[in-house]
């Protein structure tokens, strides 16, 4: 069996990033390979100037799953960048920006986080997964 | 309570999902082979994460217990 896990991360609200985040943690706790692939505005989440702001919700969150995120977040809740960045000390994350993505937003590798390892096409992100588990998010 | 020998231990009370198995990833990850490390955890979810964890990792749950909303988890590196 092909342990790895991959993720496509196309969104880039703050809780569908902490979901990845958290998927990336915990896979990576068990030893785990994990290949992130981040594709528009998750990409676009990942520039080094604005990954600590504040990327919003998913509509559906309404103004109640607003309030309730902001009191986790006040309740010293793990934000998605420091699950990401304990899940690289601890384990194998690489993490890939999608270089057409790069393109469309106009975004050049030296705007992004550190947290992004390096930029590839679709071809290579599905080399990397081999038989593993590919996720969506 | 008992009286093993536990070279690490790490409260990670107050933190949620996933922090308490990284922290016990990242603990077990510092001792050596058959030594211990007890993590103290009040996420509810960490009690089917470590068994999960144990098992899928092979390093062992030695033991474990709760009490005021604490859970106690002793791990042995494989």
């Amino acid at each position: 069996m092909d342990e790895t896990i991959s993720i496509v991360l196309f969104s880039g609200t703050d809780d569908k990033l902490n979901a990845a985040a958290v998927l990336a943690a915990g896979a990576a706790a068990l030893g785990r390979p994990v290949k992130i692939f981040l594709q528009y505005w998750a990409l676009d989440a990942f520039r080094a100037d604005r990954i600590e702001s504040d990327h919003g919700l998913a509509p559906e969150a309404g103004e109640a799953g607003r309030a309730a995120v902001e009191a986790a977040t006040k309740a010293g809740h793990a934000r998605w960048t420091d699950n990401l960045r304990a899940a690289k000390e601890l384990g194998e994350v690489d993490i890939q920006a999608c270089s057409l993505s790069m393109e469309i937003l106009k975004i050049k590798q030296e705007d992004l986080d550190p947290l992004v390892d390096g930029v590839a096409g679709v071809a290579s992100f599905y080399i990397n997964a081999g038989e593993g588990q590919i996720l969506f998010i | 309570m008992s009286n093993l020998d536990i070279k690490v231990k790490v409260d990670a009370s107050g933190l949620s999902c996933p922090m308490p198995i990284l922290k016990a990833a990242q603990a077990i990850k510092s001792v050596q082979t058959g030594e211990l490390v007890e993590i103290v955890a009040t996420d509810p979810g960490s009690v089917k994460d470590f068994d999960a964890w144990a098992r899928s990792t092979g390093n062992s749950l030695v033991e474990q217990d709760a009490s005021a909303g604490k859970f106690r988890f002793v791990l042995r590196h494989k």
